[in-house]
């Protein structure tokens, strides 16, 4: 058995883990992460890759907008830019209830700091000449952004890495518990560490640690269908939305064009596959073409999903323990993590090293699950 | 009735029907090609003319019988050319057929989907005028035309000479033959494939009319390049001796033998192993073709065996089929099939040998070499992602953050080469870099396809 201390524990080593590993590094305490298989491998890394700010859960605005800023600054923290792009963002509705819905995200989003432009369908046509006639209006937010999923965790833990983090890929967490003033974590491959302070970020395994101390939330796990196309010129530059979810998709800069799109589909956290059902990408080739008439020659060449953990209030649990000081939780981001990846990591750190954060980050307690859960409208609109 | 779908109208699946239908099954026989016969035994493109008896040389009594046997059961199945299928989803294979989509439900599955070229890549592989030795045989038969004039087969695979054959017999030039396996390696080699003795005879017979014709017959070489101006204008290798040797020619014809196309296997739900031999993962089978209940394997979809191989399996995959279905079959004639075809893939096992996948070679190519012909990616892009701290050691991650394999063909052309580079990366076998998982399309499907389909 191999047996060390270290000031936090972080267990997984997703885009949160990474984060917060990072700050906490960076601030001079001494860090280990255990990741059960590689680092950013599930939502971290398989997500749609959007950094989007028009639509968000209202209390969660400082986070993002917070976190926003981390992300524009990424290449300075971390050494690289992975792929990141202000591409703006546009949202879109088909008629005028589902316009009326937009406007009122907009609302949020200017009493939040965000600038908003609304775009009736003449100036669509004129800026977006590919769009499709059926799009009755739209906002557009030129601040949200892209990134690549794939490349940011690791390139987050290796500057983690840098400044003195430890990372045990392929290891999983056999056992947590308290004993005296730190916290001991056991892994499967005999590795013991004992810690002061535990970050529970093991996305849609976290519950299993959460009810090491008593306290639970609903979690369930599911994945976004995602598939993308073979490159094509390229001409749209911002991220597309519809606000009725069939599509969520966006252009690299290489061609493909990548989509997502609601409802989301199942996913097998003990076997580790979130296979897409052939009849949810027939589904969203549909809205696509729908959406982007240009598009409807393109070729789908690949789909994919990954695991996430959802909760029905489709809010994600953020914030310490309400069972266990020194232990703090940050899972159940319910397909919303990218965005706000860094701007938890700094929280956490900061709720770990000053006791408290400046983000207002109450309406994320686990607290919330000891009432009766509310199930959002989100909830029923996501899933099927 | 039990709905039985055969996947694949080569040699396995035409047998396999045969056998069906023999026993008074009428299976649906899905295939992509516009004619039966798959690749080996392609038949032309309809409205066009080609002598395939002089171009089939002496494979064309057989050509002839297997599109004979399949005109005899053409009526009697369920017969549906020019499909995809581009998903499996439990019980359901999604389909494309004239750019629409369907969906098939199927009972028992058998899966006969061949193979496809396998490539070592080398520097100027991705210049116009380069194809795989499959694609030139497919121009060939399926066209009646040829790659190029003047024709360097480059590669190691036994199917070289026979294209050679066949390119100079249409009226090609051939400007190398170009083995990449030494000569010493195909003698330690010639053992086990003394149980194939009219195989091995013909391929001698291949030789022999090669050096008569005067083409430049070498083994044991090192590719150095592809060289041209926009279109391939000479072959650049290294010859047993060490000598550099320029070939001037305008088309290259590059295959290092056959791959399983096992993505649907995959999608099915087939489990893999990796396989010391042909350095793949290749799809577990019984002796009889049995995967999971309900699915079975034949051909060389299955492993590589060869088309008299691919034949057999067929028909001992239908005997499987029925003899699970209850139907008493002719344990005889069943043990004799396997044999046939334990004896045939262990032939070709002794041919992974004597034309071998030149893992050294490929793990000796310069950076700048293309690796990922989709998606652009050198080998040097793949050395320096997984030469990073916490860098990917496997080639689903390395997939992930290199891009390579995950364009239009996923991996179906990179992926062998792919493996070979991450494993030599690690110090390790082949099979420590794992299996490239497969998703659905296994082929670019168009958006168009969805119109119309229900929600």
């Amino acid at each position: 058995m191999t047996v060390a201390t270290a000031d936090v524990g972080i267990i997984g080593g997703g885009l949160i883990g990474a984060w917060t590993a990072l700050f906490l590094a960076r601030r001079g305490q001494s860090v280990v992460v255990f990741e059960k298989g590689v680092v950013g491998a599930q939502s971290s890394g398989t997500n749609f890759g959007n950094l989007r700010l028009q639509g968000r859960f209202p209390a969660q605005y400082p986070l993002s907008m917070r976190s926003q800023a981390l992300w524009e600054d990424l290449n300075a923290l971390i050494g690289e830019d992975c792929e990141f792009a202000m591409t703006g963002h546009l949202y879109m509705a088909f008629d005028a209830e589902e316009a009326a819905r937009l406007e009122g995200y907009a609302d949020v989003s200017e009493r939040n700091g965000l600038v908003i432009e609304r775009l009736a369908p003449a100036d669509l046509r004129r800026c977006f000449p590919w769009l499709s006639d059926k799009v009755a209006a739209a906002t557009y937010s030129p601040r949200d952004a892209t990134a690549n999923p794939r490349l940011v965790t690791p390139a987050v833990a290796r500057a983690a890495r840098q400044a003195g983090a430890v990372f045990h890929e392929n290891t999983r967490v056999s056992a947590v518990a308290r004993q005296g003033e730190s916290f001991v974590v056991r892994t499967v491959d005999g590795r013991e560490l004992s810690c002061g302070s535990l970050v529970n970020c093991a996305g849609a395994w976290a519950v299993e640690i959460a009810e090491c101390f008593g306290e639970t939330a609903p979690v369930f796990t599911a994945g976004p269908p995602q598939f993308v196309t073979e490159p094509m010129p390229f001409m749209i530059v911002p991220s597309l939305q519809t606000i009725d979810g069939s599509v969520i998709a966006r252009q690299t800069e290489r061609g493909n064009v990548i989509l997502a799109g609601y409802p989301r589909t199942a996913a097998d956290a003990v076997a580790n596959r979130a296979p897409v059902p052939p009849v949810k990408t027939l589904a969203a080739m549909r809205a696509l073409a729908r959406l982007v008439p240009a598009l409807a020659d393109a070729h789908v060449i690949r789909v994919w999903s990954g695991i996430e953990g959802y909760v029905p209030d489709m809010i994600p649990v953020i914030g310490p323990s309400q069972t266990q000081a020194g232990l703090f939780h940050a899972f159940g981001f319910c397909g919303h993590g990218f965005q706000i990846g860094p701007g938890v990591g700094l929280c956490l750190s900061e709720m770990i090293l000053d006791g408290a954060t400046a983000t207002p980050l109450e309406p994320f307690s686990i607290g919330r699950f000891r009432a009766a859960t509310t199930v959002s409208e989100k909830f029923r609109k996501e899933f099927d | 009735m039990t709905r039985i779908v055969i996947v694949g109208a080569g040699p396995a699946g035409i047998a396999a029907a045969e056998v069906l239908c023999a026993q008074g099954y009428r299976p649906v026989l899905i295939d992509e090609g516009h004619r039966a016969g798959g690749q080996g035994y392609r038949q032309p493109s309809a409205g066009l003319t080609l002598d395939m008896r002089r171009l089939m040389g002496g494979e064309a009594g057989k050509y002839e019988a297997i599109h004979a046997r399949f005109d005899l059961i053409e009526d009697k199945i369920d017969y549906r050319p020019r499909t995809l299928v581009w998903a499996i989803d439990g019980a359901a294979l999604h389909l494309l057929s004239d750019g629409r989509v369907d969906v098939l439900e199927a009972d028992t599955l058998l899966l006969a989907t061949g193979a496809m070229d396998r490539v070592a890549p080398v520097p100027g592989w991705t210049l116009p005028g380069v194809l795989t030795l499959g694609g030139a045989q497919v121009a060939l038969k399926d066209q009646g035309c040829l790659i190029g004039q003047r024709v360097a087969f480059l590669g190691s695979s036994p199917l070289m000479l026979l294209a050679a054959r066949q390119y100079r017999e249409m009226g090609g030039e051939v400007a190398v033959v170009a083995d990449t396996t030494p000569l010493g390696a195909k003698a330690a080699a010639l053992p086990p494939m003394l149980r194939a003795p009219r195989t091995l005879l013909r391929g001698l017979i291949y030789m022999a009319s090669a050096l008569q014709a005067g083409t430049p017959l070498l083994h044991g070489v090192t590719p150095l390049a592809v060289e041209g101006d926009g279109h391939v204008e000479e072959l650049r290798l290294r010859d047993s001796s060490g000598r550099e040797r320029r070939f001037a020619c305008d088309a290259v014809a590059l295959g290092h033998g056959l791959k399983p196309e096992t993505q649907l296997a995959d999608l099915a739900g087939a489990s893999f192993a990796y396989d010391v031999d042909f350095r793949l993962f290749l799809p577990r089978t019984d002796g009889f073709g049995r995967s999971r209940p309900g699915l079975y394997l034949a051909g060389d979809g299955a492993t590589i065996g060869g088309a008299d191989a691919a034949e057999a399996s067929g028909a001992l995959a239908a005997h499987a089929i029925l003899t699970d279905l209850g139907v008493t079959q002719d344990v005889g004639a069943v043990r004799r099939a396997a044999r046939k075809v334990a004896r045939l893939r262990s032939f070709q096992r002794g041919l992974a040998r004597a034309f071998a996948w030149p893992v050294a070679q490929i793990r000796a190519q310069p950076d700048d070499t293309i690796l990922c012909r989709c998606e652009n990616v050198t080998i040097g892009a793949v050395r320096t992602a997984m030469a990073q701290t916490l860098g990917p050691v496997e080639v689903n991650r390395v997939k992930a953050m290199t891009r390579c394999g995950m364009g239009r063909c996923q991996g179906r052309v990179c992926g062998p080469a792919l493996q070979e580079i991450v494993a030599g990366m690690t110090g390790d076998e082949g099979r420590s870099a794992g299996r490239l998982r497969g998703q659905a399309p296994v082929k670019p499907i168009p958006l168009t396809a969805a119109e119309g389909t229900a929600s």
